[in-house]
């Protein structure tokens, strides 16, 4: 009866295997319902020029990245090199979403760390945020050239995230278009 | 004497008003101003709906900003007259069914359904198994000398020995 001593040790491994892949989860990413569906439509002022309105249309036909960014957020000053540096390369458009912030603290931010937005659209009571699935600042949504949302980073990007999963992607959706 | 009995009237009244909350405190949530009907219906929602931010929590229970939004569009969509199923499908699209206490049945989540009973069906199944090889299995024979024994060992020798005198 070598089974009755194998078959304990196996299951045993395998819950052993599952807990292991469990450490490596991240329970606060929640995967978005929104990949692959069309971006929510939008129409802010924009944050610098409130008299202008800034629409998810405006992107049309083009792969662009959404960064939802506040002033208050302490992780969106930890990605913000990054962006600052990703929008040098002009690879893609970056456009910010500044989700439930004052103007001028905003601005002020912008001004202090470099603005890597070519606009970033006002949305002060987070409705839009709301239609977007955002629960925690920063996300960023990688935008293919027909409005659909291909991948929603949440949390702070990093370099391994921008270099290993966005950037293949972003070059990808641009070889298509 | 007239003069002496308003101004302690006009202190206690001052000393009430200060002592007792203005009702404009007590309805500081935007929710407690709409009829107790809605409200019930408001918390049983909230009850069910997870807070993302923080994960153990239902909205009715956090405090966080993310609560406040969620109870904030609850129940501005009720005032609008949405009923609790379309509420739901709209927090469902944008956030997932993670956002449910109780996820719906489908494809995906079958396992966490069926699961539960399937362990129980197996151990149920396991058990029935070896109760019945218990049962099937054969009496041990004794020998001669094993008999004498395990009499010797019981006293039903003496016994018998008594119950003959």
């Amino acid at each position: 009866m070598k089974l009755r001593l194998v078959l304990p040790l196996a299951v045993f491994a395998l819950l052993v295997a599952f807990l292991y892949k469990g450490l490596m989860l991240n329970p606060s990413e929640v995967p978005s319902p929104l990949i692959d569906k069309p971006a929510p439509d939008f129409s802010l002022p924009r944050l610098h020029d409130p008299i202008t309105a800034i629409s998810n249309k405006d992107m049309a036909g083009k792969v662009w990245m959404l960064n939802v960014w506040a002033s208050w957020c302490v992780s969106c000053r930890q990605e913000h090199p990054l962006l600052v540096d990703l929008s040098r390369r002009g690879i893609v458009p970056i456009y910010g979403l500044n989700y439930k912030d004052t103007r001028e603290e905003a601005i002020d931010w912008l001004q202090r760390l470099g603005n890597p937005y070519l606009a970033s659209a006002f949305d002060a009571d987070g409705r839009v945020g709301l239609d977007y699935g955002v629960y925690g600042v920063p996300e960023t949504y990688v935008i293919d050239a027909h409005g659909v949302i291909r991948y929603k980073q949440i949390g702070p990007i990093n370099v391994d995230a921008l270099q290993n999963r966005i950037l293949p992607l972003i070059r990808q959706l641009q070889g298509q278009a | 004497m007239r003069a002496r009995a308003a101004a302690a009237w006009l202190l206690i009244a001052l000393i009430g008003a200060w002592v007792a909350p203005p009702p404009a405190a007590i309805a500081g949530e935007a929710v407690s101003l709409l009829d107790p009907a809605l409200e019930t219906r408001i918390k049983h929602l909230e009850e069910e709906l997870r807070c993302l931010v923080c994960q153990g929590q239902s909205i009715a229970e956090s405090d966080s900003g993310f609560a406040h939004d969620i109870r904030a569009e609850i129940v501005s969509m009720m005032r609008a007259g949405k009923s609790d199923r379309e509420i739901i499908d709209f927090l469902v699209q944008r956030y997932g069914d993670f956002i449910l206490f109780r996820p719906p049945v489908k494809s995906t989540t079958a396992l966490l359904w069926a699961g539960p009973l399937i362990l129980l069906a197996v151990g149920v199944v396991l058990m029935a198994v070896m109760i019945l090889r218990q049962r099937r299995a054969p009496r041990p024979e004794l020998s001669a000398e094993e008999v004498r024994r395990a009499e010797s060992l019981l006293g039903v020798e003496e016994a018998k020995d008594k119950g003959g005198s």
